[in-house]
């Protein structure tokens, strides 16, 4: 495997490993590890380091929902601007470009019902080149980065064998 | 009443781990290195064929040897993986693990008064098997400085007349040792030489760092003096299915078969047609979880290092050795006091055999942050007695 592959592999599990134990693990030297990610930082391979939350187990209110949107493409910028348009929202989480029955996937954090609801109806459907949207709530998570969130793994396995 | 036990089974000890886990049990907060099976779930598309051949209804008995579906994938894959060649119908059984395999090949080769070489430290099973199968156990010590390998000179020295079997268990549990071609060509010439037969437990052949695993079955002249024991429980994180495998030529493989055809019947049928996904598609899971191991093994032999322990570097199973003779304490007082006083269980080396003295078995099979919070505590505990 490539060293970025390696590095980038690691990570994406587990962005808070301490990069001395990386550079152990990966069997590098630390000042190489520390460079490439830096370097992957810059070229914006590397975009975040986020947190997996499961809000449910919190007092926190929030409401996801997923939101298929079929749009006009723009002559000459394809669907770039209308992504655009849309991604700029702070309370839009994810926008993505899809293949089938319509255009854009958008994910949408709000704290209440009404506040999507809200950003559905007055923002989202009232620009031009939106045709439609079908706005889906998100009942439960049970997975989610890769991670399964809807219960927790035990260490079944016996304290000492041979 | 009278004795209402056998007393060849009573003159064989217990496991000498019994102890630790039952300290371990009564307390709180206790981290394990302990453990000799993977961290890892099965497989999820392992687990669904499982899933699916129970839905199907295939909860007969399978034919003794084992499903053919499987016996014919694990014929490819020992060619695709380790380049040696198996009838599936003569020369390969299904077993129960492969601790059943060890069993039945002792119990199916060996005469009162044969000898059998065990190479320690070791996996435990193999000295009470070569009792309960009526064979003499003759150990070899194996050496740190020759990092654990089996040399050809170690075993000339233990030969005698008597000599039937080696028991040649690598990559290693306790030692993380590996054998190369080359220790395993210089070992397979004094085999033929002396005319022995070569039990080869590779239970582990999936998990080496260093180069591919090479069978000794695959050099030259070891094919026809050789049962070759393999299994999921490592390489695909199965242990609780209870799958492994033996081949070996026929004359010897269908002694085993009448073994296991008394007294097992058959390897569990569930665990059968999840293996035949597992040894059908599982390579690319294999590949993860050695990567994974990998990394954990380079950085816990670094963590033992910077403690000042002297630790041979491991290339094969999921285990680092590290020695603590240094500390003027039996492996077992250091384990036990690590324990009572750290909450850190390790399993001392003469749990493997007397020549585990001085050593602690080290599992790194446990995530980065377990591993990293009980090195974290071992560090303590050593700063603590030096």
């Amino acid at each position: 495997m490539e060293m970025r592959e390696k590095i980038l592999t690691y990570i994406e599990k587990n962005s808070r490993v301490d990069l001395r134990d990386l550079a152990v693990m990966l069997d590098m030297d630390e000042a190489i590890v520390a460079n490439e990610m830096a370097a992957m930082e810059a070229e914006h391979i590397i975009c975040g380091y986020h947190t997996l939350i499961d809000w449910e187990k919190t007092s926190i209110e929030k409401v996801n929902a997923l939101i298929e949107v079929r749009v006009t493409p723009q002559r000459g910028r394809g669907f770039d601007s209308v992504a655009e348009r849309v991604y700029n929202y702070p309370e839009v989480n994810a926008v993505y470009l899809i293949s089938g029955g319509y255009d854009l996937l958008v994910t949408l954090e709000g704290k209440t019902l009404r506040e999507v609801a809200q950003f559905v109806s007055d923002k989202l459907s009232t620009l031009d080149s939106v045709l439609s949207t079908k706005t889906n709530f998100i009942l439960k998570k049970y997975k989610d980065h890769g991670t399964v969130i809807a219960k927790p793994q035990n260490d079944e396995r016996m304290l000492v064998s041979l | 009443m009278r004795n209402p036990l056998s007393e060849r089974i009573t003159d064989i000890p217990f496991s000498g781990i019994r102890k630790f886990f039952d300290i371990a049990a009564e307390m709180k907060d206790v981290i394990s290195l302990g453990v000799g099976e993977p961290d890892f779930d099965t497989p999820w598309h392992i687990r669904d064929e499982g899933i699916y051949a129970l839905e199907k209804g295939r909860t007969a008995y399978t034919s003794n040897a084992g499903l053919k579906e499987l016996k014919i994938e694990i014929a490819k894959y020992l060619k695709r993986r380790f380049e040696v060649t198996y009838d599936y119908e003569k020369e390969m059984m299904i077993t129960v693990g492969g601790s059943e395999a060890i069993d039945m090949a002792l119990r199916a080769m060996l005469n009162p008064g044969d000898e059998v070489l065990i190479p320690q430290p070791s996996y435990v099973s193999y000295m009470p098997c070569t009792v309960l199968a009526n064979g003499t156990p003759v150990i070899i010590n194996l050496k740190e400085e020759n990092d654990f390998r089996l040399t050809a000179q170690e075993l000339e020295e233990a030969i005698t007349p008597k000599t039937k079997i080696l028991v040649l268990p690598f990559p290693n549990n306790p030692t993380g040792a590996i054998m190369e071609r080359r220790d395993l060509e210089a070992v397979a010439k004094v085999v033929i030489e002396h005319d022995l037969y070569v039990i080869s437990d590779e239970i582990y052949a999936e998990l080496t760092y260093l180069d591919e695993h090479v069978t000794i079955a695959s050099l030259p002249g070891m094919r026809e003096r050789t049962v070759l024991i393999n299994g999921f429980s490592k390489a695909y994180s199965m242990t609780g299915w209870r799958l492994g495998y033996a081949c070996a030529p026929e004359e010897i493989l269908e002694q085993m078969l009448k073994i296991h055809q008394y007294a097992i019947m058959c390897a569990p049928t569930n665990s059968q047609y999840a293996a035949v996904e597992a040894v059908r598609n599982g390579d690319e899971d294999v590949k993860k979880m050695r990567e994974e191991y990998n990394g954990r093994r380079r950085y816990l032999v670094k963590r033992l290092r910077d403690m000042g322990l002297n630790c041979f570097e491991p290339y094969g199973a999921f285990y680092a050795f590290p020695c603590i003779k240094q500390f003027h304490m039996t492996s077992d007082e250091f384990a036990t006091r690590m324990l009572q006083e750290e909450k850190v269980v390790v399993v001392p080396g003469t749990a493997f055999g007397e020549c585990g003295e001085g050593f602690l078995r080290i599992s790194y099979a446990y995530s980065l942050s377990k591993l990293k919070e009980a090195l974290d505590r071992m560090e303590g505990f050593i700063e603590k007695i030096k």
